[in-house]
C-alpha cells in the first residue's frame, strides 16, 4: 500500500429517491438527492462537506457506508470496492468505517444502558467478551470523557454533549480507521461544540482517524477541516483546501455562504451577497449549472443554462465547478454554441468575503 | 418496561389501582380456586336446583343443582387461561409478523399486511364460530382461534411502531456496527415497539375473556360441563328461570363485567402511562 493512495476514494456516486404516485405506485420522477459527486479522503485528512439542508451531504455520507445502497457509482475503501461487497465483506469493512450522528437523542437506543450501547460492536465483531469487554467500554468511556461509572445508567440520564460523546465512543469501540461524522455538534449548544471537536481532534490525533466531517456551520468545518468540498443540490460545486477555500472561494456560491459567517466584530464591514429565490427542488433541478437561477456571477449567460459545468481543478488543488471561471475545460466554442456572449474571463474573487 | 416515572404515574392513577385489584382478585380465586369453592364446581344435585343464595350455597344454586360460587371461581380459571393464553398467541404471532413486515417492507409487508386486512375483514364472532364450529369446539381450540384472529391488530401496531423506529439512527448506528438483521430486531427494534402492544395486549385479554363467554353462550366454547361464564348464563337464560332465579345468569354476568371492566382499566392506565403527552392533556382537561 502505497502513502498517496486515498483512504476513500468516490467517483460519479449518485442517489436518486423515486418518487411514486397513484394506486399502482408508478414511478413519476425521482429525487437526485446526489448527483454525479467524486471526490478522494486522504489518510490521517478531514474532508469537510457544507452546504445548505437537502443538499445530499448525508445521503453521500452514508452512501458510502452503505447505510443508503447509492443508485450507481464507484466507492473504493483502501482501493477495495464498497458496493461490489457482500454481507461478510461488508460486516468486516464497517469495523473500518463508523458513523457519528447529528440527533444525541435519537441516535442512542433509550432502552439500552451505556454500557450496552458501547458494547454492541464489541459483541458483534467478537474483539472482546466478559470482563475484557468491560474493562474496555470503561476504557471507551474515559477516552471520550466520561466516568467509567456511566456505563449502567441510561441515555436518558444524559445531557445533549455527554450523548454525543456515548455515540463517539460507539464509533471508537471497533478501532476504525475512517468516521463519517454527519453534523456531531450541529445540535449542541455553541459552548459544548467546541469541546465535543476538541475530542474529535484529540481521537484524530492518538487514532490516526481520518475524517469526513459534515456540517452547515462554516465556522466549525474551518476549525477542523484540511480541505472542504461544497455541495449544492447534489453537486460538489467546489473543493479545496480549508485556506484556500476561506481565502479565496472561486464558486459564487460558495463565495454567497462564506459572506453569511458571521464575523465577531460588530465594526467590521463586509460586502453580504443576499442570494435570490429558493433552493430549487432536487426532483425538478435547473439545466446545465445547477446554480445558475441564483447566479451573481457577471458573466452568467444563456451558456451556463445549457452546459453542465465539470469540477475541475483552477488553480492547484482547488476545484470548482464554473465554466466562466478559467481555466475552463468548456471552449469559448461549445459555450457560444450553448447561446454564450460572456467568454470566461479571470474572476476575481470578492476580496471582502472573509474580512 | 417501565422507567420510573411512568411506574410512578402508572401507580397513580386510579383506574391502574382498581384495574390492578380487580385482576389481581380474580387471579387470586382463580389459583387457589379448590380451597376456596366450598362444593364441587361440577356435582349434579337434582334435590337442590335453584335454590337461592344462602350461608350454604353463597350464591345459590343452578338449574342442576350445582354450587354457583364454586362454578364461578373455577370459572376465573377458564377466563383467565383463555384470555392470557390467547393473547400470548395473538402477540407472539402478532409481533412476528409485525416486525418482519415493518422491517423488511416492500413485498413482506405487502403481503403480511393484506393477510392482516383479510383477517380484519370478517366479523371476529363470525370467524370465531366458523373455525370452532369446522374444528370441534375443546379447550385447546377456543384458546388458538381466538388467539390468531388476535394477530392481525396487534400485527399492524408493531409494524406501525417498527416504521417509525427503523429509520431512528440508533438503528442506523447499530447497522453501521455491522450488526445482522436478526441482532437489529431482537435487541434494537423490538424492545423499543412492544410498550404499544403489550397495551394491546391487556385490553385484548378483555376482549377474549368476552370472546369465549360468547362462544360458550352459544355451545362453542370450553365443552361442558367445565364451568365457563359463558355457559353459566346461558343455562340461566330461560326467561322464566330468569324471572325465578336470576341469581344463575347475574352473577357469571357481574363476574365477566368485572373482569372486562378490570383489564380494560389496566391497558387504559397502562397507555396513559406510556404517554405522557396524553395523560398530561387529560389532566389539563379535568382541572379547566
Amino acid at each position: 500500500m502505497n502513502g498517496t493512495e486515498p483512504l476513500v476514494s468516490v467517483r460519479n456516486l449518485k442517489k436518486e429517491f423515486p418518487i411514486r404516485k397513484g394506486i399502482l405506485s408508478r414511478q413519476v420522477g425521482a429525487v437526485k438527492a446526489v448527483n454525479d459527486v467524486s471526490f478522494d479522503v486522504a489518510r490521517g485528512e478531514t474532508l469537510g462537506v457544507v452546504g445548505e439542508s437537502g443538499c445530499g451531504k448525508t445521503t453521500t455520507g452514508r452512501s458510502i457506508l452503505r447505510l443508503i445502497e447509492p443508485t450507481s457509482g464507484e466507492i473504493r475503501f483502501e482501493g477495495r470496492d464498497v458496493r461490489a461487497m457482500g454481507t461478510s465483506e461488508l460486516r468486516a469493512l464497517r469495523r473500518e468505517m463508523q458513523i457519528i450522528f447529528q440527533d444525541p437523542v435519537s441516535s442512542l437506543n433509550p432502552r439500552m444502558a451505556v454500557g450496552a450501547i458501547i458494547r454492541e460492536g464489541l459483541t458483534i465483531h467478537k474483539l472482546a467478551e466478559g470482563a475484557a469487554a468491560d474493562a474496555r467500554v470503561r476504557q471507551l468511556l474515559q477516552e471520550v470523557g466520561l466516568r467509567p461509572e456511566y456505563s449502567n445508567r441510561y441515555p436518558h440520564e444524559f445531557s445533549g454533549g455527554q450523548r454525543q460523546r456515548i455515540g463517539i465512543a460507539r464509533a471508537l469501540s471497533v478501532e476504525p480507521k475512517f468516521i463519517v461524522c454527519d453534523e456531531p455538534v450541529s445540535a449542541l449548544d455553541v459552548s459544548v461544540q467546541a469541546q465535543v471537536i476538541n475530542l474529535l481532534e484529540d481521537l484524530q490525533r492518538d487514532h490516526d482517524l481520518t475524517y469526513m466531517f459534515i456540517a452547515h456551520d462554516l465556522s466549525v468545518v474551518e476549525h477542523i477541516a484540511d480541505r472542504v468540498a461544497v455541495m449544492y443540490l447534489g453537486k460538489i460545486v467546489e473543493l479545496a483546501t480549508v485556506e484556500d477555500l476561506y481565502s479565496t472561494p472561486l464558486m459564487p456560491y460558495t463565495q454567497a455562504l462564506l459572506s453569511a459567517v458571521p464575523v465577531a466584530d460588530p465594526h467590521a464591514r463586509k460586502e453580504r451577497i443576499i442570494l435570490q429565490g429558493d433552493v430549487p427542488s432536487p426532483a425538478n433541478p435547473p439545466s446545465g449549472c445547477v446554480f445558475h437561477p441564483r447566479c451573481h456571477h457577471p458573466a452568467k449567460d444563456a451558456a451556463c443554462a445549457a452546459i453542465v459545468p465539470p469540477l475541475e481543478e483552477k488553480t492547484p488543488g482547488h476545484f470548482a465547478a464554473c465554466i466562466k471561471q478559467p481555466p475552463t475545460t468548456v471552449s469559448w466554442e461549445q459555450q457560444k454554441e450553448a447561446g454564450g456572449v460572456h467568454p470566461p474571463e479571470r474572476y476575481l474573487p470578492l476580496a471582502a468575503v472573509h474580512a | 418496561m417501565l422507567d420510573p416515572k411512568q411506574r410512578q404515574r402508572f401507580l397513580g392513577d386510579n383506574r391502574a389501582r382498581i384495574g390492578i385489584g380487580i385482576v389481581v382478585v380474580m387471579a387470586v380465586a382463580a389459583v387457589v380456586a379448590p380451597l376456596i369453592a366450598r362444593q364441587s364446581p361440577i356435582t349434579i344435585d337434582l334435590l337442590h336446583i335453584l335454590e337461592r343464595p344462602s350461608g350454604h350455597h353463597w350464591l345459590g344454586t343452578d338449574i342442576q343443582g350445582r354450587d354457583i360460587w364454586s362454578r364461578l371461581v373455577f370459572g376465573a380459571r377458564v377466563s383467565l387461561t383463555v384470555g392470557l393464553i390467547s393473547q400470548g398467541i395473538a402477540l407472539t404471532l402478532g409481533v412476528s409478523m409485525g416486525l418482519i413486515a415493518g422491517f423488511y417492507g416492500k413485498w413482506v409487508d405487502e403481503i403480511v399486511m393484506r393477510l392482516a386486512d383479510v383477517t380484519l375483514a370478517f366479523p371476529t364472532l363470525l370467524l370465531l364460530i366458523a373455525m370452532v364450529a369446522a374444528l370441534q369446539p375443546s379447550e385447546g381450540v377456543v384458546f388458538a382461534t381466538i388467539g390468531i384472529v388476535g394477530w392481525a391488530g396487534m400485527a399492524r401496531i408493531v409494524r406501525g411502531q417498527v416504521l417509525v423506529v427503523r429509520q431512528l439512527e440508533y438503528i442506523q448506528a447499530i447497522r453501521a456496527l455491522g450488526a445482522g438483521d436478526l441482532r437489529i430486531m431482537a435487541r434494537h427494534v423490538l424492545p423499543n415497539v412492544i410498550a404499544p402492544v403489550v397495551i394491546a395486549a391487556t385490553l385484548g385479554v378483555a376482549g377474549a375473556i368476552m370472546a369465549e363467554a360468547a362462544l360458550s353462550f352459544l355451545g362453542l366454547g370450553v365443552p361442558p360441563p367445565a364451568p365457563s361464564w359463558g355457559s353459566m348464563i346461558a343455562d340461566g337464560r330461560d326467561l322464566d328461570q330468569l324471572r325465578r332465579a336470576p341469581w344463575t345468569s347475574v352473577f357469571p354476568g357481574i363476574a365477566i363485567g368485572a373482569a372486562v371492566l378490570g383489564f380494560n382499566l389496566l391497558g387504559d392506565a397502562l397507555r396513559d402511562a406510556l404517554d405522557p403527552r396524553q395523560y398530561y392533556r387529560a389532566k389539563k382537561e379535568g382541572e379547566a
